[in-house]
């Protein structure tokens, strides 16, 4: 029989913080579209002389990310120099945090790969600053220091990760909880969200670890998932051919699925952390830390909780409009304007999803407000339009940011309720058709949903279908 | 008036109020006075001769008016003085290069605080003076440039590393200065030639834009022809700004004040180690000497003993090196500075710092990274943290049974330029008696004790932190009762 294999895997994340200036100067962090070098000064250019000074936005955007990752927060906390030489690093130095880093032992609850809820345990949650961004040129290099000194928090947890799915679904899980803080956009694609993955595989009972390597630059969940998968199944089949693994750092190659060496053991840096005399350490109060705890939001668990309590959703359900914040801040919008959560629930998570993903915007730039949606549905419910005829008005809303009813007034889609007009179209209709009237009658009663279209189509959908078929069943029943 | 040049800060301010001189003839004055004596004293790095009379001409403008509003008196002290600045203190457009290759042709955008408060005030920038390369050095000798020579003996060396600023102010080749100090290099360059200056309590001048050397020793002071000039420059340049974090939010005070006041009863300690093992005896007698005059001014002599002191050494040459590798890391060759272009990134970092430092700086950047790397930061840095914090409270505990501690400032008189070359260990041995003070972070001040055959020494009073007042009182005492400070080197 085959050898089973275990995976062991924890992640490290850095996210970039949403603060206005920069960690240690008061520069714009809001780099992105600026011409390269605007957002730069003596401290971030790392000019002879120039000092950092402690970015107390950033300060308290850890903190509260620690309370959400039910972490301590550390009343003492010391910066520290990571030493290394690279030109998108000014100083020569990373200001980080080494020995007494300001959050510690929390954890974050994911779904495991059986549908078991499991605790991931978060080691520590740091601060410290980002680098710079290098453009490589032919034969040379140009430094952009405009991202140099960007708040970074840095997110480490315990190997407690068991498959690439699992370390997916935390990836998505953090990323959920940091938005939902306002923290971070928490964007992979746009490198405001990085991951590195450390990974080792050992035979299922072993209890020893197998050979850590390290996957960095993962820049997209795809990319966590894949790199991860690969390295498992190349770990696995040296093992398999008796290999040994190699402690390596990889990098992933996107284009061609595959890992690949980036810094082999003999090569690793040598950082020389030692505190950070240019500040003093971090001293946090405990009502410091409480007036923050005030500040957080429901956070995702707990909204999930309160969804399923409150709205009859299944956990799944409840997660699938919780994750984006502003997704269930719409839902519960809607469920208040309009009662009848499950009814809502199938329209935003069916039509409006839809028009979400085809048209590729957020819910909180689409046209239809949750009010709006409430109004929608209260004209199918008093019977002015059906349900068809509802998608249909909705798109139109989507579309053009109409109200329900003005649509339905503008292209008269009120539904046909009065019972003499409709009884005289049932009449033309079987009167034309008097083959399938005889077929019905003669056994093949499955024609009976033709003779709705039918009707349907004669008054362009607007026919009350409850009243079609009641008038159909008399007529055709004779 | 005669020599303008010889007079000091206080005496130029008096004069300057009443009208009986201008900014422009003191600048001018100084600015001759360079011009006859620094192809001998070679005091200065960079001269910036339009710019001090720009800035002189703007202070007559001011005085002019003031004194046409019977305001005079109330303009600041520091208005239309003629200024010498270390090169390793940043200066908005004026070149800053650390005695290094490496920044040979770096001219900052920024002023560093202490100069930005020094300017607000309308102080005149002569120049920029000679130190070691990135202050590390007891003599000028690591310049880049070549070293300053020392006015009382042009063949000897001025003191390090602020001696550009003790050569031109014993020279009369400016006014006042403001050096940084390490573990020494403000007091022992005004020993060697007979002046003041003061190490200030770390936190009580800001570090922004200073060059950082070691950034938890580093402070900035004032280095002046007398103790009140010394005053009213710290008054200018001490307080706190919030772009160093380690600046202390604690009022600075009018030291002026202090000055004059009774210094009867205060008890000052005499620690044994200052007077022992390593001390050229002609030195410990002037120093003696010194202590006596103090008894006579009524202070109490209390001998101690600071049995760490001869630790502070190793401490210091552990955490100092470890702190300036790192410190150091930014002069690569990519956004400023000296560049050795090179086929590979790793080519151009090893020939740019290669070719950019000088061998005392590369000595201690190997000797810090070292001390940091895996494997032995707890040997050596950490255990060196501890040990500091050791020597930090040995000092609470003297100021526990005394008011200010004295010895000398170094235990030898200036050498002769060439000796440290040749004893690269016996010169790390002339940093004992400053070192520890940097260590504990307590200020210190030196002032002229007399000479040694005809060569100056000083005398080092050590204080509480935050406590700089009473070493302007017992200085002011001192000097007044001996005058020491009013000899001139005659330079020939």
């Amino acid at each position: 029989m085959a050898q089973e294999y275990e995976v062991i895997i924890g992640m490290e994340v850095h996210a970039q913080l949403l603060t206005r200036s920069k960690m240690f100067c008061s520069c714009s962090a809001d780099y992105v579209d600026a011409p390269p070098n605007t957002h730069v000064c003596p401290v971030c250019m790392a000019l002879p002389g120039a000092l950092p000074v402690i970015n107390k936005a950033a300060v308290e955007a850890t903190i509260r990310t620690g309370l959400a990752l039910n972490c301590r927060i550390a009343s003492f906390s010391v910066f520290a120099r990571k030493n290394y030489f690279y030109p998108d690093l000014p100083k020569g130095y990373q200001i980080s945090q080494y020995e007494l880093p300001l959050t510690t032992d929390g954890w974050v609850e994911i779904e495991d790969d059986a549908g078991h809820p499991k605790r991931v345990r978060i080691r520590r949650a740091h601060l410290e600053e980002d680098t710079g961004k290098l453009v490589h040129m032919d034969g040379y290099s140009l430094v952009d220091l405009n991202r140099a000194g960007v708040p970074l928090l840095e997110i480490v947890t315990e190997a407690d990760l068991r498959s690439a799915d699992e370390a997916y679904r935390y990836l998505r899980k953090l990323r959920t909880i940091l938005r939902y803080l306002g923290v971070s956009t928490a964007d992979m694609e746009k490198g405001a969200m990085r991951c590195e993955a450390n990974l080792s595989v050992r035979p299922k009972g072993q209890k020893t670890l197998g050979t850590k390597v390290e996957i960095k630059n993962l820049n997209s969940f795809k990319a966590v998932r894949d790199a991860i998968a690969y390295e498992v199944q190349r770990q696995v089949r040296i093992l398999e051919e008796g290999g040994t693994i190699e402690q390596v750092t990889l990098g992933w190659d996107a284009s061609r699925g595959r890992t690949f060496v980036q810094r082999t053991k003999e090569e690793a840096h040598d950082y020389r952390y030692f505190p950070e005399p240019d500040l003093l350490p971090l001293e946090v109060s405990q009502e410091w830390v409480e007036a923050l705890r005030e500040t957080l939001p429901e956070l995702p668990d707990a909204k999930m909780d309160r969804f399923v309590r409150e709205y009859g959703l299944s956990r799944k359900e409840a997660w699938i409009v919780v994750e984006e914040q502003d997704v269930a801040q719409w839902y519960e919008a809607a469920v208040r304007a309009y009662g009848a959560p499950r009814q809502v629930y199938n329209w935003l998570t069916g039509e409006i999803f839809r028009y979400l993903n085809e048209a590729n915007v957020p819910i909180d730039e689409i046209r239809v407000t949750p009010e709006g949606l409430a109004e929608l549905l209260r004209l199918v419910d008093d019977g002015t339009i059906n349900r068809n005829t509802a998608k249909s008005v909705l798109q139109e809303m989507l579309a053009t940011g109409k109200d329900a009813r003005t649509i339905v007034e503008e292209q008269g889609l009120a539904q046909v309720s009065d019972e003499a007009a409709l009884a005289s179209i049932v009449e033309e209709i079987l009167a034309a058709h008097p083959d399938e009237v005889r077929r019905y009658r003669a056994g093949k009663k499955g024609l009976f949903g033709w003779f709705v279209g039918q009707v349907m189509r004669a008054t362009r959908g607007k026919a009350n279908p409850d009243l079609v078929r009641k008038l159909l069943q008399e007529r055709l029943n004779e | 008036m005669d020599e303008l040049y010889r007079l000091t800060a206080h005496e130029a301010r008096d004069l300057l109020r009443k009208g009986e001189i201008s900014a422009t003839e003191l600048t001018q004055a100084v600015l001759d006075r360079i011009h006859a004596v620094e192809d001998k004293v070679k005091a200065y790095i960079t001269l910036t001769p339009e710019i001090a009379l720009a800035q002189a001409a703007e202070a007559d403008k001011a005085f002019v008016q003031a004194r046409k509003e019977g305001r005079a008196h109330t303009l600041p002290d520091l208005l239309g003085i003629p200024l010498a600045v270390k090169d390793v203190i940043s200066t908005a457009g004026i070149r800053t290069t650390c005695a290094s290759r490496i920044l040979e042709n770096y001219i900052p955008p920024y002023d560093a605080t202490a100069v930005q408060r020094l300017r607000a005030q309308g102080a005149v920038i002569l120049g920029k003076t000679n130190t070691d390369e990135f202050a590390m050095g007891w003599s000028t000798e690591n310049s880049a440039f070549g070293p300053s020579h020392n006015p009382w003996d042009l063949t000897r060396v001025p003191g390090g590393s602020s001696g550009g600023n003790a050569a031109a102010l014993a020279a009369d080749e400016t006014i006042i200065a403001i050096g940084s100090d390490t573990g020494g290099s403000v007091r022992q360059p005004a020993g060697f030639c007979n002046l003041v200056a003061l190490r200030p309590t770390y936190g009580r001048v800001s570090r922004f834009g200073l060059v950082a050397f070691a950034s938890s020793l580093d402070q900035i002071g004032p280095m002046t022809k007398d103790v009140t000039d010394a005053a009213l420059v710290y008054e200018a340049i001490a307080g706190h700004d919030p772009r160093d974090s380690t600046s202390v939010d604690r009022p600075v005070g009018e030291v002026r004040r202090a000055l004059g006041q009774e210094v009867r009863g205060l008890r000052v300690g005499v620690p044994r180690e200052y007077f022992g093992e390593g001390i050229d005896p002609r030195v410990a007698d002037v120093v003696r000497q010194a202590l006596r005059v103090l008894e006579d001014l009524g202070a109490r002599l209390e001998e101690i003993s600071l049995p760490l002191t001869r630790h502070s050494i190793p401490v210091y040459y552990i955490i100092a090196p470890a702190e300036a590798s790192a410190n150091l890391a930014r002069y690569d060759g990519v956004r400023y500075g000296y560049r050795a272009e090179a086929a590979t990134l790793w080519e151009q970092y090893k020939r740019t710092r290669g070719r950019g430092f000088g061998p005392e700086v590369k000595r201690r950047i190997i000797l810090g990274t070292y001390a940091l790397s895996a494997g032995y930061y707890d040997a050596y840095y950490l255990r060196a943290q501890k040990v500091r914090t050791l020597i930090r409270q040995e000092y609470e505990t003297a100021f526990r049974r005394v008011d200010v501690i004295a010895g000398p400032v170094a235990p030898v008189v200036p050498w002769p330029i060439g000796w440290a070359m040749e004893n690269p260990v016996q010169v790390y041995l002339t940093d004992l008696l400053t070192i520890s003070q940097a260590i504990a972070g307590v200020p210190a001040l030196a002032v002229p004790a007399g000479f040694s055959d005809g060569l100056p020494v000083g005398l080092q009073l050590v204080g509480r932190p935050f406590d700089e007042e009473t070493l302007f009182r017992l200085a002011y005492a001192y000097e007044q009762a001996t005058q020491w400070g009013k000899k001139r080197p005659v330079i020939e």
